[in-house]
């Protein structure tokens, strides 16, 4: 009986059971440069979800024109960055650039591909949240005399705000998942960090583990201000 | 004060309206009857131009509000012209995320310019002629329907018009709450307000009313002084839709 755990306990290279077992005291000692590291994942999102609003507002208001000048090239824009992976928008800035003479920083890079992958996903977000303004809304409006711009700003946009909070949230959520892309073009966030100290330590499970639990606390966070914010828009129609 | 000529408009191959011509004149009331799908509603949205109409002229108070401009000078125009016509819709269309005070004051405060304090004076009075003077401070979902509706009426008068449009104002409501929206209409009425109303309440009808036009299958059937329209109506399509009515 016994001999045979004992074979069951033999690793190939001399690993004994003790390594295998998690090492707590590493995840110890590693956390604090995983710590850093969370807060670059934050920079890098919250810079990228600032690019992605101010990019989707005008290309939602682009979308929704009748000028064909404005909607044309907004739903190129749309169609391209959500129809192609953002690993290979990366790359296009970041290996791709300096041949058509942009040089950037990974960080920059980073910050810019990801800003322009989610912005196309908010200006859907954006877009579905106005038109889902009842159009009776917009024809009271119009009736008393405002015009377009007047009714967008004063009746359309404030019951859109409340609207765009949850799928903007959703897109945010998701762009801090996907801003573990940005490893790939050696930016020092939290996927990073992991897979360096991966290299260094050998113990994959620990880092990444310690990773994802970095990852989970930002996007709790995150939802939580986000719930916030909607309960904050919440009226009844 | 309002004169249609010849008015023709069609959605896609459904012809609905078919050369629809009348005249309200100032400080009258005109009500528009008619079975579902006759027209009615689209010939009043067309007068404030919420739809296009694709042949005729509709003058109000002497200006054509389908004038023949292009592009930014018709925005223009249009919005000169709606100011001067107040319209109320079947399903009351409050702004949710305004005060009843706000929905009131909103569009004299930006369109007129005028101070919030003259504003809020204009609203009250209205609200007080609408008897929801208590609910100023109200957002419209703590309104009943017949609440809302009458908000509705205290905003498109806040603009000071010289028509109303009313487009089945009573008929999302509960019965309950019909008079109440028809007690207001009435007192418009009687301070000679120019009125053109399209409703399916023929007792209002008849008691409002200056002038009735039966309207069915997008052109005016019959048209006549209430009493007659009601009483002793001279086509046999007339006489049919108010024995539906009535029978019910």
């Amino acid at each position: 009986m016994s001999g045979r755990s004992a074979g069951f306990r033999f690793i190939p290279g001399g690993t004994t059971i003790e390594e295998t077992a998690v090492d707590y005291q590493l995840i110890i000692k590693v956390a604090p440069f995983f710590a850093k590291a969370a807060w670059s994942t934050v920079v890098v999102s919250f810079l990228s979800f600032a690019l992605g609003l101010s990019i989707a507002f005008p290309a939602a208001f682009c979308r929704l024109s009748q000028n064909r000048f404005l909607q044309i090239p907004a739903r190129v824009y749309v169609s391209v960055f959500r129809g192609t992976p953002c690993l290979i928008q990366l790359f296009v800035i970041y290996f791709g650039g300096p041949q058509i003479g942009i040089q950037l920083e990974p960080f920059m890079a980073g910050v810019l591909g990801l800003g322009i992958n989610i912005g196309s996903y908010m200006t859907e977000s954006i877009r579905g949240a106005i038109l889902a303004v009842s159009r009776g809304q917009t024809e009271a409006s119009r009736s008393l005399g405002l015009n377009k711009f007047q009714t967008m700003r004063k009746v359309v946009l404030p019951q859109a705000a409340g609207l765009m909070i949850s799928p903007l949230g959703v897109n945010t959520i998701a762009l801090i998942k996907g801003s573990s892309l940005v490893s790939a073009i050696s930016v020092l966030e939290l996927a990073y960090t992991a897979h360096r100290f991966t290299n260094s330590t050998y113990r994959p499970f620990e880092m990444f583990i310690l990773a994802s639990t970095f990852y989970l606390v930002i996007i709790t966070l995150t939802s939580k201000a986000i719930r916030n914010l909607n309960g904050r828009f919440a009226y009844e129609k | 004060m309002i004169s249609l000529k010849d008015i023709w408009k069609s959605f896609g191959d459904n012809q609905v309206l078919k050369g629809i011509s009348l005249e309200v004149e100032r400080g009258k009331i005109l009500v528009i009857i008619g079975p579902s799908g006759s027209g009615k509603s689209t010939l009043l949205r067309s007068i404030n131009h919420l739809e296009t109409i694709d042949r005729g002229e509709i003058w109000v108070d002497g200006v054509q509000v389908n004038a023949p401009l292009k592009g930014r000078k018709f925005e223009k125009h249009i919005n000169r012209v709606r100011q001067e016509m107040g319209m109320v819709f079947q399903h009351f269309n409050l702004f949710p995320h305004m005060t009843v005070m706000e929905n009131i004051t909103m569009a004299p405060m930006l369109l007129k310019k005028i101070p919030r304090e003259k504003a809020d004076a204009q609203a009250r009075g209205l609200l007080e002629k609408v008897d929801l003077a208590d609910k100023m401070n109200c957002y419209p979902v703590q309104l009943s329907g017949g609440q809302k509706q009458r908000v509705a009426i205290a905003r498109a008068l806040a603009m000071e018009p010289k028509v109303m449009l009313f487009d089945e104002v009573t008929s999302a409501l509960d019965p309950e709450l019909i008079g109440e929206v028809n007690k207001v209409m009435k007192r418009l009425a009687s301070e000679h307000m120019t009125m053109l109303i399209v409703t399916h309440e023929m007792r209002f009808a008849a008691e409002v009313a200056d002038h009735v036009i039966f309207m069915a299958d997008g052109v005016i059937i019959e048209e006549g002084p209430p009493e007659e329209i009601f009483s002793n109506p001279a086509h046999e399509r007339t006489r049919r839709f108010l024995f539906e009515v009535f029978k019910s």
